[in-house]
């Protein structure tokens, strides 16, 4: 192991152990805000997969919802464990994105993002006017939590290592898929999908590959969500709060795959702390944003490999 | 014997010809040059041999079997791939990454083993035939650059890296002498030969007529979409038809 590994390894083991020690430390409000998100991790880092292969779509926070409405019908009407609804709910948000990739992989670019908007807004339609099952405007409400040994977990502090364990996971396995060749085959896709035709490369099994996978997750992502919020709406999941995922991944940067983790991470703290300044709050987050858009085109990410370069300069040199 | 045969094929979109009745083939292991005035549908031509076009009407054989028709990548299996005009390369990736794209027919893996590293062996493969292909054509050196950094010569070389690195049995070249100097052309002509004596038929479009008659064993020439005439290059370069097609009319 080299240095620069260890120091890496170091850098994980001490955010792990700050992440298992943290709640303890915190309020119940914030206990909350940590569960969502982490939540909000696992929803950036699957959407980044998704633009690996050069396509933003706007349907990923509709997958959430079908895989929090999967989930929910299923432990509340049909009386399934929650520790089987969970990956069900990932599974159907991953079967919905395969039977809708044939449709949706015949447009690329602005098109996809457009074609993704509406059926995305058509999914969430149903869910309002198809009172049976879906609760209308109102949804679901009283979804069960899980059941372990007795463990509450309505309790925030036991759910939080629920959701930790569970995202950690998850972000392990989109981490080997991204490093691995279909990562790679992913990129090429996105640089220059002709050239990766020509070698073999089938594009479209690979879009809808991407697409399958981030919807596997966010759907997992969805599940965690309402069994802790006890209800699910089909607000939960409009094109507000798909703005907010791209404004993380973008302020955070897509280039590597900490890089959303960044923007989702600082740009939620950030909201958190300003929640005292009320009327201001959005004027100010704006502001913010603005500016690190106009300062930080490549994202966050770039302070910290402008930092490693940094440190490589002053190691060589001294 | 012809590796490839193109039977009468057409391209229409609308009303306009693109190809009309076109045929000709290419023998097993010849450099076989594709040329034309702008416009003559050499381009159509490669979009439909490589899957990116459907002729119209037509048969395109490749190896005794009927390929019209198929996707570009089922195509690259059956061991067509071809090169791009410009040059077309994955330019935020390193030139190994690139080559190793290249691989993907026999490295391409599954989820699964990628989440486990099942299949590491394969991997190795790849990654021991990619640097093979990187030494071929004179590139080792540069295997960690990004494509784009690298001089137009070597971005070419490393274009026909990566078709090379899928093992095909034809390569379809798009104009790899445009815009080279005749240092780079020489270079460029070394290296295609070289290519073509491991056994890869090459079909080559090009502009560069010096390039083109040094390389190739026999040549087709289209203008306006239709074929003008064929044979060995010194029977093209007297052929009052071609010589009017390339200088116009009236001369």
């Amino acid at each position: 192991m080299n240095k620069f590994n260890l120091t890496q390894f170091v850098v994980m083991l001490t955010l792990f152990i700050g992440l298992i020690l943290l709640p303890h430390y915190l309020r119940y409000q914030h206990q909350d805000f940590m569960i969502f998100l982490i939540i909000n991790v696992l929803v950036v880092v699957s959407y980044r997969l998704m633009t690996l292969t050069g396509e933003w779509s706007l349907i990923h926070i509709v997958m959430m919802g079908v895989g929090a409405y999967t989930s929910a019908l299923m432990s509340k009407h049909m009386g399934v464990s929650v520790w089987l609804t969970i990956p069900l709910a990932g599974l159907s948000a991953a079967v919905l994105a395969g039977l809708l990739s044939t449709p949706l992989f015949r447009m690329t670019q602005f098109y996809f993002l457009i074609g993704s908007f509406a059926v995305g807004e058509a999914i969430r339609l149903a869910w309002i006017f198809f009172i049976k099952p879906f609760g209308g405007s109102s949804g679901i409400s009283s979804v069960p939590s899980p059941e372990l040994l007795g463990i509450d977990f309505m309790d925030p502090i036991p759910y939080y290592y629920l959701v930790l364990i569970v995202v950690s996971l998850c972000l392990w396995v989109l981490y080997r898929i991204e490093k691995s060749r279909i990562g790679l085959t992913l990129n090429a896709v996105h640089w220059k999908a002709p050239l990766a035709q020509s070698v073999g490369v089938n594009t479209w099994k690979y879009r809808t590959l991407a697409f399958m996978v981030a919807s596997l997750f966010v759907g997992i992502a969805g599940a965690l969500k309402i069994h802790y919020l006890g209800n699910v709406t089909p607000h939960q999941f409009g094109v507000g709060s798909m703005v907010f995922v791209l404004i993380w991944v973008i302020v955070g940067g897509y280039n590597t795959f900490y890089g959303p983790i960044i923007g989702a991470v600082v740009l939620s703290v950030l909201d958190e702390s300003l929640r005292n300044l009320n009327e201001y709050r959005p004027a100010i987050y704006g502001v913010l944003l603005i500016i690190s858009i106009m300062f930080m085109p490549k994202g966050l990410e770039h302070i910290s490999q402008g930092l490693k370069d940094w440190i490589k300069t002053a190691k060589s040199s001294s | 014997m012809a590796l490839l045969e193109i039977n009468n094929v057409s391209k229409h979109f609308g009303g306009l010809a693109a190809l009309d009745e076109v045929s000709f083939s290419a023998l097993e292991g010849e450099i076989h040059g594709l040329i034309g005035p702008n416009g003559a549908g050499k381009s159509t031509m490669f979009k439909n041999i490589s899957g990116f076009y459907s002729p119209t009407t037509g048969t395109i054989r490749f190896n005794g079997q009927d390929i019209q028709g198929l996707s570009p990548s089922s195509i690259a299996k059956l061991g067509i791939v071809r090169t791009f005009q410009e040059t077309t390369l994955f330019q935020e990736l390193t030139v190994f990454e690139n080559v190793l794209v290249g691989c993907h027919l026999e490295a391409e893996v599954n989820l699964l083993d990628a989440l486990f590293g099942l299949n590491k062996k394969v991997q190795q493969k790849a990654n021991v035939h990619a640097l093979k292909v990187l030494d071929f054509m004179g590139l080792t050196e540069r295997k960690d650059q990004l494509a784009i950094e690298l001089p137009l010569g070597s971005q070419r070389a490393l274009a026909i890296a990566i078709a090379l690195a899928a093992k095909p049995k034809l390569i379809l070249m798009d104009e790899p002498f445009a815009g080279m100097n005749p240092e780079e052309t020489r270079q460029m002509m070394d290296l295609t030969r070289k290519v073509n004596e491991t056994g890869v038929t090459i079909v080559l479009v090009e502009h560069d007529m010096k390039a083109v008659m040094g390389l190739c064993e026999n040549i087709t020439v289209l203008n306006f979409g239709t074929l003008l005439a064929q044979g060995k290059p010194d029977e093209i370069r007297q052929n009052d038809k071609v010589i009017n097609a390339y200088l116009g009319g009236g001369h």
